[in-house]
């Protein structure tokens, strides 16, 4: 059993009690909601006539099925214009905050959260969506719901939860040019496996973690559900301060900053903690990774050839043979020339402010190539707004790219932002399965945002590190 | 049991009926139910959707899977491999596959957070080894009107004539065993303990905590 880390630390502050079932009862500190999952659990509390417990904690957005073109209201689609209906009825009804697009805060729920100051270090944050992961970049215990769980959290504002194991992953050294934290976390996943995290919370830490930014660590993050693990994260430190500062939390109620922090010290792990397992991963490494199949976990550097199926494990066989079938790649050669049609930078991994400047620096004085459809879907208004101030959007649009409004978007298909047909997708999302994307026969290949980049100006998967030099136009 | 708000939680000491075997590893809630049969804001009407990119063609004709055969239409325990239930936190999947007619699923393993869905619908998801799940899947194929009886509280599958040992969570086995898996009414009986916690911690502003009933 592990021991001073930092999900011991923050767990024994937030159980409230043993339960008869063995559980424990956690009390969570800010549950987040949107427009999908969380309908049903309010029409499950009228049933039982209860109350939102904790309001205040609670804070709501809309992201999921929001279009990201037209945004009038009513919405153009009915089943979308009746579900933000129904949100905004339940947060109205029970007195919650709601980021909505007339305030200018709206964005994906992970995108807000940590930009209004709402994710904090030693927090216990749950949302009714698998990547709440992302906010454990902030040393907060932070993982995914379901809708039942989400009735307990508004009735009750606690979560009956079985105390996991904790593996820590160390990722030392420097990752060099064009590789980011991106590849970082597919690589932890093609080494670990998509069931290796199972029973696991993973703590990232390592030089190569503490160097990077918090919207890499919200990448890494954020996919630890794709690895199994429902809860990642990172110690607090300088970087994470610096960040907090800047959030409307703290700049409204600056004294809480100064009260908090001795807190924020006091969760990170100890020195000498003990884990129930160590990985360690040479940062120095790793180059640029993409997804050769249909899970996150088949992915591969992309100068290094596809597997042969049964040249891996028995158990990984036939997934990876019907993987490479609907995929249509062949074992022995790399994914660098693989022909693309759609270029999607955006989702909850990577459509922060940071990450669309990346991009924006490959794009410039390039063009998207003619056969790809290449659009940009900014995590959040905030970000798209930043973005917009300091000319990000003319960089994209001169080059051919679409820029849309905040939202999920094209990492699900849950608004009208799909693949057709067979289409493939260069895509700085999360999930590359069957289906994900809108088109049941759409193919998806995950990869950072430089290299969605750099495969929406060739036309295909591209080592971005050997693009030529743009071509500067006067 | 029935708890404080008068809601009725069975106890589910044992499920049995016949099997259906649905292969694969790492079989995701994005094909169990995908993302467009959620634009809902009720869960009703979900089970016709379960799987449905793996049941129909674009023309919408049947494809081959095991949710289409009419042998299997009166199964209520699923027999799947490894991984099951993984990516999307998405309640919807195991309402689906319920609605369909699922009440228990025996695997080689879940993922967590779809495992934890299940447990709050009284839907056991019972463990076993690879080569076991696969005997048990062949066996299914063959006796597809043939009964499975699992004993949550034993932890045995009975098929044929045969009983075999599965593993049941600790904590899955006394909340389903005990009627204690709807955690609602349980965890609200701790109202004050919980505010006595939230006092503790210092992120908590003192106006964000209820007043006691």
């Amino acid at each position: 059993m592990s021991e001073g880390t930092l999900y011991d630390k923050v767990w024994d502050r937030h159980k409230v009690t043993t339960l008869p079932t063995g559980q424990d009862q956690l009390f969570v500190g800010l549950h987040l909601i949107h427009e999908v999952t969380s309908p049903q659990a309010f029409g499950m509390l009228r049933e039982r006539d209860l109350e939102v417990a904790y309001p205040e904690l609670t804070h709501a957005t809309v992201d999921h099925i929001v279009p990201t073109a037209d945004q009038s209201r009513p919405y153009e689609e009915d089943a979308a214009e009746e579900m933000m209906s129904e949100l905004e009825r339940n947060v109205r009804e029970a007195g919650i905050d709601f980021s909505d697009p007339d305030s200018g805060d709206q964005g994906i729920v992970h995108v807000v959260g940590p930009e209004q100051g709402l994710t904090q270090p030693g927090k216990t944050i749950v949302c009714g969506d698998s990547h709440t992961s992302t906010h454990g970049a902030f040393g907060a215990l932070a993982f995914g719901i379901g809708t039942s769980q989400i009735r307990d959290v508004l009735a009750t504002g606690t979560l009956a939860f079985e105390k996991q194991k904790v593996r820590k992953i160390e990722v030392d050294g420097e990752l060099g040019d064009g590789v980011g934290a991106k590849d970082v976390i597919l690589e932890i996943i093609r080494r670990l496996g998509t069931e290796g995290g199972v029973g696991y919370v993973y703590e990232y830490a390592g030089s190569a973690i503490e160097s990077l930014g918090m919207e890499g660590r919200m990448s890494i993050c954020n996919m630890s559900i794709e690895g199994g693990a429902r809860a990642g994260y990172v110690n607090p430190d300088e970087t994470t301060y610096e960040w907090l500062e800047e959030t409307d939390y703290f700049r409204e109620n600056p004294e809480k900053f100064e009260e908090l922090k001795p807190y924020w010290e006091s969760i990170r792990s100890d020195d000498d903690a003990e884990y129930d397992d160590v990985v360690r991963i040479d940062a120095d490494e790793l180059e640029p990774v993409v997804t050769w199949g249909t899970t996150p976990g088949q992915g591969i550097g992309i100068t290094d050839p596809i597997p042969e199926p049964e040249a891996l494990p028995a158990d990984k066989q036939d997934t990876a043979r019907r993987a490479q079938e609907h995929m249509r790649v062949e074992p022995g050669e790399t994914m660098a020339g693989y022909d693309i049609d759609v270029a999607f930078l955006g989702s909850c991994t990577n459509a922060r402010l940071p990450d669309l400047r990346r991009a924006a620096r490959i794009v410039e004085g390039r063009e998207v190539h003619d056969d790809v459809r290449a659009l940009v879907v900014p995590g959040s208004q905030r970000v798209q707004k930043a973005a917009e101030e300091e000319g990000l959007k003319d960089v994209f649009e001169a080059a051919g790219f679409e820029w849309r409004n905040a939202g999920c978007s094209m990492c699900l298909g849950m608004n009208e932002d799909q693949l057709e047909g067979d289409e493939a997708c260069a895509s700085s999302s999360n999930r590359n399965f069957v289906g994900r994307q809108g088109s049941k026969d759409g193919r998806t290949v995950l990869m950072n945002p430089r290299m969605v980049a750099a495969a929406a100006i060739t036309g295909e998967v591209t080592d971005v590190r050997e693009l030529p030099e743009a071509e500067v136009t006067a | 049991m029935a708890d404080a708000d008068g809601v009725e939680i069975p106890e589910v000491d044992s499920v049995s009926g016949s099997g259906v075997p649905i292969r694969g590893n790492d079989i995701d809630t994005d094909q169990i139910i995908p993302a467009r049969f959620m634009k809902v804001v009720t869960f009703d009407g979900l089970g016709e959707f379960a799987f449905f990119d793996l049941r129909f063609d674009e023309d919408d004709e049947q494809k081959d899977h095991p949710f289409n055969e009419e042998r299997f239409q009166d199964s209520s325990v699923m027999v799947v491999n490894s991984n099951f239930g993984c990516g999307s936190s998405r309640e919807h999947a195991p309402q689906a596959l319920m609605r369909w007619g699922i009440d228990a699923i025996i695997g080689e393993s879940f993922a967590e957070i779809f495992a934890g869905n299940c447990l709050a619908l009284g839907i056991p998801t019972v463990t076993a080894d690879a080569e076991t799940i696969e005997e048990l899947q062949d066996w299914v194929d063959e006796n597809p009107d043939g009964d499975l009886e699992i004993d949550v509280e034993a932890e045995t599958v009975t098929y044929g004539s045969e009983t075999i040992d599965v593993t049941v969570d600790d904590a899955q086995r006394k909340a389903l065993v005990e009627g204690v898996w709807d955690t609602t009414a349980l965890m609200k009986s701790n109202a004050a303990a919980v505010r006595d916690t939230a006092r503790e911690l210092p992120y908590v502003e003192a106006d964000a905590i209820p007043e006691a009933e």
